[in-house]
């Protein structure tokens, strides 16, 4: 499966502009690497994050769907967001046009006040990850590993929304992101709560409440002995990122683990430079991290399972 | 405590502000939903029994309850309900009806949300999104609010901050779009 060349539009979204240009900056590096173009949607706005649906509901997806109308008008068959929140927010409006009639009649009507339209399903509304795996493929993600993630232990956070409501992944316990970063080299450990949730904006509200979600992923993630943890989403880099200090005056901790983009990951595996793939405006430091990518295999993958007929154990997966 | 104002129950009136709000009415209140729900120990009554609450037309008690407020948005009940019921919806649906009545818990970011809408409707984009908004918001001096909360600072340090809004070029168009949704939406209330 060879990505056409002209058949994405992408969708920034506000967060990756603004407090997570190292997303943008590494994607934009690993898919020119891998031979993909991304078409911006032109004059592309806010996707209301979750704000905009808790105040008024059509307006709501009549702002969402003047970014799908924009995507179509642009010759896109797929419509491509690295934020999952954007994702979902995406992906949803098009899907409720696509099952409520009344709802399609009146988000068009809206459109029309603007000489837009939507045609629902018309875009495929997908999320990086799922673009990366499903249509690059792990065979061409191992060709271009050039300096694989050996030794690095990683956890892959998922997060909600590329996972549920709706979606062909596991909506508990998806792994395409786990085999992803073990093509890379990573040694991936089990991390249970891998589509919990970040919390959200849960910060604006509750500090209690939002750092004790985050508390859990990164105690979950400390118990396996990740040196980072690998994130698709701006929003939950940011709450585990930024709030990390914050969580650990709260709760007397001491996590200092990275959450670093799975792209910025792919890009260090492909040989590309930590500086061009925004290493550096991460919180909590990636260096040590770093340094523990090492320039051989780790002892134990190299191993054979003795027994081939042997269920495998969790520790000992691939 | 029951409001048949509209001439129909807040029940219905749930239900029908809810794409997919039928589903309500098969609610087997197995709690499914609460058990799975990262912000059930804080909320004042769990999804289940606010579902029950709504049943009985407690308007007053259930829009003035915290829970659609802790609600993240996980969608972890909407997954996992037996009946297929929007759970996370519902709570959007909630948050709306407690903002147009004026009856919200003292915990809802209505300010965030609206200023947050305010933004966007005026830019069309957001920006800071989550960090910084609560304070930058509050219209409290943008150097005193960096001070005072560390995440802040370190994000500047970072160069994760931007202090101007990025905004669209087309605003006429998204402004048109958004001023007819509310009309329609105005009509159909
Ligand atoms: S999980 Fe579904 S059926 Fe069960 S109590 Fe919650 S809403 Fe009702
Ligand atoms: S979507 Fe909201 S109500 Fe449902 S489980 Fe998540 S936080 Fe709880």
């Amino acid at each position: 499966m060879s990505p056409a060349n002209d058949h994405y539009a992408y969708y920034p979204g506000c967060s990756i502009r603004s407090t997570s240009k190292a997303y943008e900056q590494s994607t934009m590096k690993v898919v020119e690497s891998l031979g993909m173009t991304f078409q911006e949607v032109e004059d592309w706005n806010c996707c209301g994050a979750t704000e905009y649906f808790s105040i008024n509901s059509l307006p709501a997806y009549s702002l969402v769907a003047r970014n799908l109308s924009l995507a179509a008008e642009q010759g896109a068959s797929d419509l491509v967001a690295p934020c999952s929140a954007c994702f979902l927010n995406l992906h949803k409006t098009d899907k409720y046009m696509g099952k409520y009639k009344d709802l399609n009649e009146d988000v068009n009507q809206a459109l029309a006040a603007g000489n837009l339209g939507y045609e629902p399903g018309s875009l495929q509304i997908r999320h990086l990850l799922d673009v990366i795996v499903e249509d690059i493929g792990f065979d061409t993600i191992a060709e271009k590993t050039e300096k694989p993630l050996w030794g690095l232990r990683v956890a892959p956070y998922y997060g909600c929304l590329i996972v549920r409501p709706d979606s062909k992944y596991n909506p508990e316990y998806p792994t395409h992101l786990d085999e992803l970063l073990r093509v890379l080299g990573a040694t991936v450990v089990d991390f249970p709560l891998k589509t919990h949730c970040c919390g959200g904006h849960m910060t604006q509200i509750s500090d209690e409440t939002a750092y004790e979600l985050i508390r859990r992923l990164l105690h979950n993630a400390d118990e396996y002995q990740a040196d980072a943890i690998a994130t698709i989403c701006p929003m939950c880099q940011m709450n585990l990122d930024v709030f990390q200090p914050q969580v650990n005056r709260m709760f007397k901790t001491d996590f200092d683990i990275p959450i670093l983009y799975f792209t910025q990951l792919m890009g260090l595996a492909f040989g590309i430079s930590e500086k061009e793939l925004g290493f550096g405006s991460e919180v909590v430091s990636a260096n040590a991290a770093l340094k523990k990518i090492a320039d051989e295999a780790p002892e134990k993958a190299k191993k054979a399972r003795r027994d081939k007929k042997a269920l495998p154990m969790p520790e000992s997966l691939p | 405590m029951q409001d048949n104002s509209r001439g129909s129950s807040f029940y219905k009136r749930v239900i029908e502000a809810t794409p997919g709000g039928e589903a309500l009415s098969l609610c087997l209140q197995c709690g499914t939903c609460g058990g799975s729900c990262p912000s059930g120990p804080d909320m004042d009554a769990t999804p289940r029994r606010l579902f029950a609450m709504i049943a009985a037309n407690m308007e007053d008690e259930v829009l003035g309850c915290n829970t659609p407020w802790y609600c993240v948005s996980c969608y972890y009940c909407t997954v996992r309900c037996p009946q297929e019921i929007p759970v996370t919806d519902l709570m959007y649906t909630l948050k709306r009806m407690a903002i147009a009545r004026g009856r919200y818990h003292k915990d809802a970011h209505v300010t965030f949300s609206s200023n947050f809408v305010d933004l966007v409707e005026k830019n069309g984009r957001s920006f800071e999104l989550g960090v910084m908004t609560r304070t930058m918001l509050a219209s409290h001096p943008i150097a005193s609010a960096l001070k005072a909360s560390g995440y802040g600072l370190s994000m500047m340090q970072k160069g994760r901050v931007s202090l101007t809004p990025e905004h669209i070029e087309n605003m006429p168009q998204l402004t048109a779009i958004l001023d007819e949704a509310k009309h329609i939406a105005s009509q159909k209330e």
